[in-house]
């Protein structure tokens, strides 16, 4: 299904596990450094409100004078664990992208403020390159360098799996449990 | 061979392998994907993946953005002595870099500055070996991040895991990996397996394994049997392509043995994202490539 900007918390509340998006609007990438520079109280450069964040550090070159996105697929998202509940909160972000999932603390928030976490096609660089259809800006590139920096992507029909949703669920979870059980009975 | 011959086409085998996957791997990856049931995202997922493989090739560019360790394995003749091939390749690499066949990958661990251009302590990673062939064989893998950080090596006996030191043991170590990993690796994954040896020389043996073609058969009737086994269950513990859920959890496992001393019995475990990037040729003393070692 198409999941269109505006990303308010009423059409995010009503994503479901297991359910396949396509992302049209503004997302904004994050990684590490971002992550880190908000959780010591640094000053978000756009308006996070109702946003989606995309764990990416994408290859982005200038050609004649235009941004043009190289590759642009997941990083592994567990490692912003730590911050990504209480930035969703403070923040108002309604979304993140990324691979692998995250824990039990992001899982909490993502109830608690109406927010999912959207899980990418981890190597498909190409791919999802494809879908940014354009580069609206980029902020703290000074600061992060190229993949560290804040790009807003402008999105068409981004793939997407909603893996963590809003009512406590999340297929990480279940899959791993389900996978254990299978591999106990195996012996 | 003058040096710039050499070095063009070490940089043709980087971007080869940067940027297309191979058929063996390929085939795989189609082979699960017509396995997923209709409608799944399981099957779904595997379909970017495919388009992703096509595009890559057609634009020439890399399949991943992360492009990688950088592994690579060489039989020198005697027209090519080791400085004269590690000059030409490491040449090779930083061009690579330069037009984007490379994503710049070499961080210092000290200092985590990134050198920039893929050189640096242990980058590229060579393994040279002599040769008295005529020709020279050079074989290379990229091993993405992702993938190589759920890798795990086992001493056993394991109590918790109920792991003894025979091949049972083995077996329930490996798949124990399979279900730690879930989809963090960009599953549906590959395993090198190496039993015995050191903690060093069971991981190193473990990548080599990487080097086999996914539909070979192992010369060891035990082992044959052991791969098909692990590759069959885990295939039906439900974890499926980046751990969405469904059949098509690892595409191959290969494993192999090496010695070890009586004390030590290390089960060593490499896992291969499915952007699984390795290529090899054969080069003449004029400097043709006579064979490609991978369709
Ligand atoms: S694990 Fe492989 S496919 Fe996934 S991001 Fe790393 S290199 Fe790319």
């Amino acid at each position: 299904m198409l999941l269109e900007a505006p990303f308010t918390e009423d059409r995010i509340r009503a994503l479901r596990v297991g359910q396949e998006v396509e992302i049209t609007g503004l997302v904004y990438t994050g990684r590490d450094a971002v992550h880190k520079y908000l959780h010591e109280g640094g000053k978000p450069p756009v308006d996070l409100r109702d946003s989606i964040i995309y764990h990416c550090g994408p290859v982005v070159v200038k050609e004649k004078g235009r941004w043009v996105v190289k590759a642009a697929g997941p990083t592994t998202s567990i490692r912003e664990e730590p911050y990504q509940g209480p930035l969703m909160e403070q923040y108002g972000i309604r979304g993140v992208i990324g691979k692998g999932g995250m824990g039990p603390k992001t899982l909490e928030y993502c109830q608690k403020v109406g927010a999912v976490y959207l899980h990418a096609i981890g190597g498909a660089a190409q791919v999802l390159a494809e879908r940014v259809v354009a580069v609206e800006g980029v902020h703290m590139m000074e600061e992060f360098g190229s993949p560290e920096a804040i790009w807003e992507f402008r999105v068409e029909r981004f793939p997407a799996v909603v893996t963590m949703d809003a009512h406590g669920q999340s297929l990480h979870r279940d899959v791993l449990a389900a996978s254990q059980d299978a591999l106990r009975q195996l012996g | 061979m003058d040096a710039k011959t050499l070095e063009a086409q070490l940089l043709e085998l980087i971007r080869r392998t940067s940027t297309r996957l191979p058929g063996d791997v390929v085939r795989a990856i189609e082979k699960g994907w017509r396995r997923e049931a209709k409608g799944s995202i399981a099957k779904s997922a595997l379909r970017t993946v495919l388009d992703n493989i096509e595009l890559a090739r057609d634009k020439s560019q890399p399949m991943c953005q992360d492009t990688g360790t950088i592994i690579c394995y060489a039989d020198l003749p005697a027209w090519c002595d080791e400085p004269t091939f590690m000059k030409a390749y490491e040449r090779a690499v930083v061009k690579a870099t330069k037009v984007g066949y490379l994503r710049q990958n070499s961080v210092d661990s000290i200092t985590g500055k990134n050198s920039g251009d893929n050189l640096g302590p242990g980058n590229p990673a060579f393994h040279l070996h002599q040769t008295r062939q005529k020709s020279l064989t050079c074989r290379m893998m990229l091993k993405g991040g992702g993938c190589e950080n759920v890798g795990a090596q086992y001493s056993l006996p394991r109590a918790d895991l109920g792991a003894g030191r025979d091949l049972a043991g083995v077996r329930t170590c490996i798949l124990d990996a399979v279900v730690q990993a879930q989809g963090k690796g960009c599953g549906p994954g590959i395993l090198g397996v190496c039993i015995g040896g050191d903690r060093g020389s069971g991981y190193l043996a473990s990548k080599e394994e990487f080097f086999r073609e996914l539909d070979d058969t192992n010369e060891d009737p035990r082992l044959a049997k052991l791969e098909k086994r692990i590759v069959k269950e885990a295939n039906s513990l439900g974890i499926g392509p980046m751990g969405f859920g469904g059949a098509t959890t690892l595409l191959g496992c290969k494993i192999t043995h090496r010695n070890r001393v009586p004390a030590s019995f290390f089960v060593s475990v490499s896992y291969m994202c499915w952007a699984f990037r390795r290529d090899g040729f054969r080069l003449s003393e004029s400097g043709k490539v006579t064979r490609w070692l991978y369709d």
